[in-house]
């Protein structure tokens, strides 16, 4: 009642009762900005925070955790609360450019060059990983947990029924879904349009090779070339084989239709495994997987990482925390209830599921390219055109449009001045 | 006589009809809420769940709980005073006119209409500016941004209403917050109704506000919801009976003041 | 006419609301005008003057045309739909059947359920799978032996944004029902008794007594439904995720300012968003005074 009867007055005065708020820096709590809520996400934090109180039990752990559209409203969040000068301490980023176009250009993040020294983390994470997250040498984030962008789900059953085998080049791959369609099978489960977003970006790797697909990013391919034409016409090609009901479904409804024998392929990040264990299925009998055909000994990642704000409230508990997120023993926590692998290349095997024991291998063994969706290649106004060009070209199906519209995307947002 | 009552069973076939086709979708929401995770399935729907079990409820709950609070400490003030204010500005600008009152009425009209997302930036920087944040700033938004839709209601309700009402009062020496008092407010519940169940509604459904004003323990109910879907995995079975839950406090307000809504719609509230 | 007293008293008591809306509707509008017609792209504010740019850019955008030409689909169906809904409803409701409230009450219920909930029952319902995975209503409808109702629903080139509007009119319609049966009961009873004694059929006291009767209502459900169909965002994310086929002005604004931290053109899709609702509300205010003071 008190409250209450509190708020109606502050209501009714609310422009009288100006206040101003003060206080000095203090190192009792870290407040943790994240978009993990639910599930798997929510719990791998909670471990993390375990880890934490442990080490450091003086400071309090804040989970400002905002969810919603793979990250999409924690953005939104987060842009108004630097917009109005209230950091938090730390925040969760995708690894690579969606952190460093938007934030390091904006001057909100500090360089962890010292802090990646002290922890001797550059022995431990692949050397191929740490340029994709620094920018002029300095480096921006800790990744805590990596995940596999491309990735071929395929259900078992129905590739021996019609006596396909598991396809390493996009040729292959386009004379399988041939056959599979033949067969009254629909050969590849698509979903709404970030996936095809996800399933155009592992496209351009496996038909350009990670060399040139690496060189779109950095200005070295030129977006306009014979190549890329090739890629989109294959993209088209691999989209005539597709489920007419994608635009209607969620990732996680057109990963489905794989493990229920609905469709013999999908492409989608390593995430998906999580949701085919959750639904009970086993690995290699009712899911296999394979790099997306053409993408063969290339590890094409994303990463959530933490970040250290610029005028964060509480600096060195901030650094308290990264400290942790960085640390072996957080990661191997963290990641077995994710779902996801260490960035460190150093985690025990023992912890996780066959499928993931098998990215850890390749994780410290192939050459690291990154993900265009899950924002480690591109800055967010690039990638948004991409977006944008993208559903124009869904619409319309014409490859010179589209390609037209990459180079000016490119030129605009990305390095092609 | 007899052809009536034909006619009636015609329109109870129809009426029937279109109450299928509005709990449709409350049915998949229903059934979903207590299945499974692994018998969520596009293709099984329909299916009633194998078991009826209240897992999903509980666990929905447990989530929704601490802002559940949250929700109810913003939304009474919220609804309150934004009432409150809406009916003193109806009485006002409808009876008591002075000059620029007719400007000032589509002055505040307008307020209704904006696009909420085109005013967020400047909203959380001004909020953060007067020092006004968490469930007290949200509560101060909804407050604002409710009073073009209160006070029309009661400006409406009240130009509807004979001026010799108050010119009794008047020649009893009544002052104008005692004509208010005595004669307008005790007449003002239906329009009261309209308002308090429209402010209500947006002020609990709300997302937007909610999730860029308030922070971490200050969540209200939505945001909670939302933050039960996890970033990659969604889990609808218990999305779905979060939902149930988080929508039962804007059904009782319906159940139990939805026969004074009509009334107070008839009360010339919503007249154009 | 009043008292000097009571007159100040009258402003200070609405003074804090006028206030309130000067700062928080037109001082805010004020802002996103000048962001509109800056270069602001990126984190840190800029300010440098673009002049129309913004505007200019958008207006040949194929992403805007898109947005336009759907938002044009979805407010008619949208408010075509409801007020046609609403008004069969309470008609039928107006006729005196027990149960009236049951049925009034379950019409009203979709409003309390908020729209990221039910926007992904939509979207299970309106799955346009084929064949053995066919679902949802579709599913329905050939069990029924209605096929010639299966349809791709969303997923329709170009119309496919009409079937969002009408999860939108489930939600709404409800509520344009109750507002046409306050509208009905206000009709006195001695007027539709008069038109029957004179012979005159139930069809013709509707078209000719009752709904010219109720143009004010409709005229006001107009309003609350139109200007609620340009700011529809989180129901299209709901059912169909953002995808460009059903992009509309105000999930384009979102993604462009929060996504992609182009503030500068969210700011002009905003204001365009409010000219279009101020050339539908401002002659809709202007009409309903001037009617006011002719009585």
């Amino acid at each position: 009642m008190k409250r209450i009867l509190l708020l109606v007055s502050i209501g009714l005065m609310a422009v009288m009762l100006l206040s101003a708020c003060g206080g000095g820096t203090d190192e009792s709590q870290v407040e943790v900005f994240s978009w993990w809520t639910g599930g798997g996400e929510a719990a791998g934090l909670a471990a993390i925070q375990e880890v934490f109180n442990t080490e450091y039990p003086d400071i309090e752990f804040v989970n400002a955790a905002v969810a919603g559209g793979a990250g999409t409203n924690a953005r939104a969040v987060l842009a108004t609360r630097l917009q109005s000068g209230d950091p938090p301490d730390t925040w969760q980023g995708h690894a690579g450019q969606e952190l460093i176009g938007t934030y390091v250009a904006g001057g909100q993040i500090e360089p962890l060059n010292d802090l990646y020294e002290a922890e001797g983390w550059l022995d431990v994470m692949p050397d191929t990983l740490i340029p994709l997250i620094s920018q002029d040498g300095n480096i921006y984030s800790v990744p805590v947990n990596i995940h596999r962008a491309n990735v071929l789900w395929y259900n078992p059953a129905i590739l021996d029924a019609n006596g396909v085998a598991v396809p390493t080049t996009v040729a292959e791959w386009l004379s399988a879904m041939e056959t599979l369609q033949a067969a009254g099978v629909t050969p590849l489960a698509l979903g709404e349009q970030w996936t095809q977003m996800h399933l155009l970006e592992t496209v351009l790797l496996g038909s350009l090779g990670s060399a040139a697909y690496d060189g779109l990013w950095d200005g070295s391919t030129d977006w306009g070339s014979s190549a890329v034409t090739t890629a989109l016409n294959e993209f088209v090609e691999i989209l005539s084989y597709t489920n007419s009901d994608a635009a209607s479904l969620s990732w996680q409804d057109a990963a489905q239709l794989v493990v229920n024998g609905d469709a013999a392929f999908n492409v989608m990040g390593d995430w998906a495994e999580g949701y085919f264990r959750e639904l009970g299925k086993e690995p290699m009998t009712d899911y296999g997987w394979a790099p997306v055909p053409g993408s063969g000994g290339v590890f094409q990642f994303l990463s959530d990482s933490f970040t250290l704000a610029v005028g964060a409230p509480h600096p060195s508990a901030a650094e308290a925390w990264l400290k942790i997120a960085g640390s072996r023993e957080a990661q191997e926590a963290f990641n077995p209830v994710k779902g996801s692998i260490c960035a460190r290349t150093d985690c025990d095997p023992e912890l996780f599921g066959v499928y993931l024991q098998s990215a850890m291998d390749d994780w410290s063994t192939d050459h690291v390219s990154g993900s265009l969706t899950h924002g480690v290649v591109a800055n967010d106004s690039w990638k948004s055109e991409i977006d944008t060009s993208l559903g124009l070209f869904m619409a319309e199906m014409d490859v010179t449009t589209f390609q037209a519209s990459l180079v000016a995307a490119c030129e605009s947002s990305g390095p092609c001045q | 006589m007899k052809t009536l009552s034909i006619r009636k069973n015609w329109l109870y076939v129809v009426l029937v009809a279109m109450a299928i086709f509005y709990l449709l979708p409350m049915y998949v929401m229903l059934v979903t809420s207590f299945k499974s995770f692994s018998e969520v399935d596009l293709k099984t729907m329909w299916d009633l769940p194998q078991t009826l079990a209240l897992d999903n409820f509980i666990e929905a709950f447990k989530q929704l709980s601490p802002s559940l609070r949250n929700s109810i400490l913003m939304v009474i003030p919220a609804t309150l005073i934004s009432s409150a204010l809406g009916s003193l500005n109806g009485f006002i600008l409808a009876k008591w006119k002075f000059r620029g009152a007719d400007f000032i009425f589509p002055f505040i009209l307008f307020g209704m209409f904006i696009p909420y997302q085109s005013i967020i930036i400047p909203l959380v920087q001004f909020m953060s500016m007067i020092g006004l944040q968490g469930l007290v700033g949200l509560a101060l938004a909804h407050i604002i941004y409710g009073i073009p839709i209160t006070t029309l209601t009661f400006r409406n309700y009240y130009a509807s209403l004979p001026q010799e009402l108050l010119e009794a009062g008047k020649i009893d020496g009544a002052s104008m917050l005692g004509i208010y008092r005595h004669i307008l407010l005790p007449i003002s519940l239906p329009s009261f109704v309209v308002v308090l169940i429209w402010q209500f509604t947006s002020a609990w459904n709300d997302f937007l506000f909610a999730v860029i004003l308030t922070g971490n323990t200050e969540w209200p109910i939505t945001v909670a919801l939302n933050n039960m879907a996890g970033s990659q995995i969604i889990s609808w079975n218990v999305q779905m009976a979060g939902s149930f839950l988080a929508a039962l406090p804007t059904l009782l307000v319906y159940i139990f003041l939805g026969r004074y809504f009509l009334r107070g719609l008839l009360a010339g509230s919503l007249k154009g | 006419m009043f008292k000097n007293k009571d007159r100040y008293l009258s402003i200070l008591l609405i003074s804090p609301s006028i206030l309130a809306v000067l700062i928080f509707v037109y001082g805010f509008i004020g802002w996103s005008v000048r962001v509109s017609l800056s270069n602001w792209k990126g984190l840190t504010p800029d300010y440098s003057w673009a002049g129309l740019l913004n505007y200019v850019n958008l207006f040949s955008d194929p992403r805007f045309l898109v947005d336009i030409r759907n938002t044009l689909i979805f407010t008619v169906v949208f408010v075509i739909g409801c007020i046609v809904l609403g008004f069969f409803l309470a008609v039928i409701l107006d006729q005196g059947l027990k149960g009236e409230g049951f049925f009034r009450s379950l019409f009203l219920f979709p409003m309390a359920i908020s729209y990221i909930v039910t926007g992904v029952v939509w979207r299970w319902l309106m799955n346009p799978a084929e064949g053995a995975r066919m679902s949802g209503l579709n599913l329905l409808f050939s069990t029924f032996k209605l096929d010639f109702l299966v349809n791709q629903w969303h997923t329709t080139p170009t119309w496919g944004i009409a079937a969002i509007a009408l999860a939108a009119i489930w939600q709404m319609s409800g509520y344009t029902m109750a507002i046409y049966l306050a509208g009905l009961r206000s009709i006195p009873e001695e007027l539709r008794e008069a038109a029957q004694i004179d012979g005159a059929s139930k069809f013709i006291i509707y078209r000719h007594i009752i709904i010219p009767l109720l143009s004010p209502v409709t005229l006001s459900a107009l309003i609350i439904l139109g200007h609620t169909s340009l700011k529809v965002f989180d129901l299209i994310i709901a059912v169909a995720g953002k995808q460009l086929p059903l992009d509309v002005p105000a999930i384009y604004m979102w993604q462009t300012t929060f996504d992609g931290l182009f503030y500068s053109r969210g700011a002009a899709i905003g204001i365009l968003l409010l000219i279009s609702v101020a050339v539908l509300i401002i002659p809709y205010i202007r009409y309903t005074l001037r009617t006011e003071n002719q009585l």
